[in-house]
């Protein structure tokens, strides 16, 4: 609080006309605009006329395996990329002509940690917030508390090589958080993090979500974009394939449950469509059978009913990546 | 719904090249943090050029004994070799700083990337670079400006302006350096401006002997190296021999880190901007 701003805990709710400074091209509660947005590395399309609007205060994701543009898009958000052709707008600004006073409103988790390797963990902080012009003694607060927000206050003084995965990238959170912004960036957040690590970090920004904080997140993980985001679009091939809530694309694009069969090849050489009349839906994996039925339960019985030998039988609700599977006919981690 | 909005940054009310700069400095603070923990390595860089003047200035100087010069005056051979080692030094310091540490930071620790997520552009980046780098270089010099007065090998009145024409040496071996880090990709491409560039440059620029005693070919490529004009205009400055040749030296250098500059903020931008 000592330079007048609000302390983490405490963030103003409210969104007042002219806090936005530049050229209005969005409606206020619209933070990024992006229209026809492409990327092209050369003769490679990374990013292939992409259209979504990220409203103030939400979590926002993108699903999708890798190469599918998230990077590239993420990048052209964060004016770190210019962008090839289409229009983009990120809190009423444009990147290509503004990109200083953009990114001195967000916060950018990169992909790939970029902590500075010659400084210790403090340092990261304070010096982070130079870059952003913030006092000295203000960025030592605000470090402070920062530092205890991602549980990091008792290695403040280490160097980051010896940090783990994890506190790298809480690290690389709170670093991104140093200038308080109102969007924040997340590049594949918890990728190659432990079951544990990853949840500390859910738990992080759940709790910037809960103060209002919009969040735009990247994920190959569809339990992550389930727990994290408030609406999504799937990525695939440069595009946007499908745009909704987790729960709207699982109720457009699936069936409220999946049974999932794995038989014998023999079995399975043998089936001859017989699943078919089972269920709405049936998707032919390598490992197993996937059924699409609103009871699960009940396309199990009639398959006992058909006298099918069945190896092990699941009945699990639809998911994502079920979403996925059908929008694209892959599963998103080969 | 909860939302935290404050107000945006004011609108650049500086003007262009003084935000630059303002923004600049962070690398400056940047580096000097990291030098906290590490201030040695910069003290030891200021040895080289010194011991290179009690070994071969002083050392050899016996041998050498003293040199008449044109005006007739008789000096000492360290006082002839000191002012090569003084552009020596804050060739050193700019190498150290543009070359080495640049390179580790764009290729290897992704410093840069980090920073571009910040307000910081490509242009405050390489500003702030060389800021840093001509801090150390002058640095060196001036110790060793120092050591020159100290030794009284400052024999001219000239020499007032040694310090202001190293910083200007600096600039253009500091621009040079980050020019040159941009086309490195790998640690073995620093064997080529090390030992094809940097060494003979060191050692045939007029440093230790007159360049006069090259053949007329070999002369007029030395005239092409920055090393050769930043030492023949400091040896003019400290024993005091000033002629329009002065001109053609500042000259040189002002062109020299021009085009450096320009490069360096050009590639560094393809570089990082993808
Ligand atoms: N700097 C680059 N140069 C060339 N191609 C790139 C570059 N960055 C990404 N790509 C390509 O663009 C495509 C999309 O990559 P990316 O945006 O990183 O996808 P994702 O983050 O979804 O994995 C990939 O085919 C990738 O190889
Ligand atoms: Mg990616």
């Amino acid at each position: 609080m000592l330079d007048g701003r609000p302390a983490l805990g405490r963030m103003i709710p409210a969104l007042t006309a002219g806090t936005i400074s530049a050229p209005m091209t969005t409606t206020p509660d619209v933070l990024i605009r992006a229209r026809a947005l492409t990327k092209q590395f050369g003769a490679l399309t990374a990013v292939d006329g992409v259209d979504f609007d990220v409203h103030v205060g939400e979590a926002f994701g993108f699903l999708g395996p890798n190469g599918a543009g998230k990077t590239s898009t993420m990048r052209m958000i964060a004016c770190s990329s210019p962008m090839s052709s289409g229009e983009l707008s990120v809190v009423g600004m444009n990147p290509t002509k503004q990109g200083a006073q953009i990114k001195a409103r967000l916060g950018v988790v990169p992909q790939i940690d970029n902590l500075d390797a010659e400084l210790t963990v403090l340092e990261n902080l304070l010096m982070y917030a130079r870059y952003f012009d913030i006092p000295g003694e203000s960025a030592r607060a605000r470090a402070a508390e920062l530092l205890d927000f991602v549980q990091l206050t008792d290695r403040a003084n280490d160097q980051v090589e010896p940090l783990s995965g994890g506190m790298k990238r809480r690290l690389t959170i709170a670093r991104a958080l140093i200038n308080e912004p109102e969007l924040i960036l997340l590049d594949e957040p918890t990728t190659g993090l432990d079951p544990q690590a990853r949840h500390l970090v859910w738990d992080r920004l759940y709790r910037l979500k809960s103060r209002g904080v919009t969040l735009v997140i990247t994920t190959h993980y569809m339990d992550e974009a389930e727990q994290l985001c408030d609406r999504l679009v799937v990525m695939d091939h440069a595009k946007i394939v499908a745009e909704g809530s987790p729960r709207e694309l699982i109720e457009r694009y699936s069936t409220r449950e999946v049974l999932e069969l794995r038989l014998t090849d023999a079995t399975r050489a043998s089936l001859n469509g017989r699943l078919d009349s089972v269920a709405e839906r049936v998707e032919d994996l390598p490992d197993r059978i996937l059924l699409y039925a609103a009871d699960g339960e009940q396309a199990l019985e009639k398959i006992h009913a058909q006298q099918i030998p069945i190896e092990s039988a699941l009945v699990r609700r639809s998911t994502l990546e079920d979403v996925f599977l059908r929008l694209t006919g892959r599963t998103l981690i080969e | 719904m909860a939302v935290v909005v404050r107000p945006a940054a004011a609108p650049p009310l500086i003007p262009g090249a003084i935000a630059s700069f303002l923004r600049a400095r962070r690398l400056v603070q940047r580096n000097a943090m990291v030098y906290r923990h590490t201030w040695i390595v910069i003290v030891s860089g200021f040895f080289e050029p010194l011991f290179y003047l009690l070994g071969i200035g002083y050392g050899l100087g016996t041998i050498v004994g003293t040199l008449p010069l044109p005006d007739g005056r008789i000096i000492t051979y360290a006082a002839f070799v000191a002012p090569a080692l003084l552009a020596q030094s804050t060739m050193n310091g700019a190498i150290s700083e543009t070359i080495f540490n640049v390179f580790f930071k764009l290729n290897f620790e992704k410093t840069y990337d980090a920073i571009l997520a910040t307000p910081l552009g490509i242009t405050d980046i390489a500003l702030g670079e060389l800021m840093w780098a001509l801090i150390r270089a002058t640095i060196y010099a001036a110790a060793f400006v120092a050591v020159m007065l100290a030794m009284g090998l400052l024999i001219s009145p000239w020499a007032i302006l040694a310090l202001p024409a190293s910083l200007l040496a600096s600039i253009a071996f500091c621009s040079a350096g980050l020019e040159v880090t941009t086309y490195l990709r790998t640690v073995q491409d620093f064997d080529l401006p090390f030992g094809l560039v940097i060494m003979p440059m060191f050692l045939f620029s007029g440093t230790f002997f007159p360049i006069s005693v090259y053949p007329p070919i070999i002369q007029i490529v030395v005239q092409f190296t920055p090393l050769y004009h930043a030492i023949a205009m400091l040896r003019g400055l400290t024993i005091g021999l000033v002629d329009w040749t002065m001109l053609v030296h500042v000259g040189y250098l002002v062109v020299f880190a021009a085009i450096g500059m320009f490069v360096a903020r050009r590639r560094l931008a393809t570089k990082l901007v993808k």
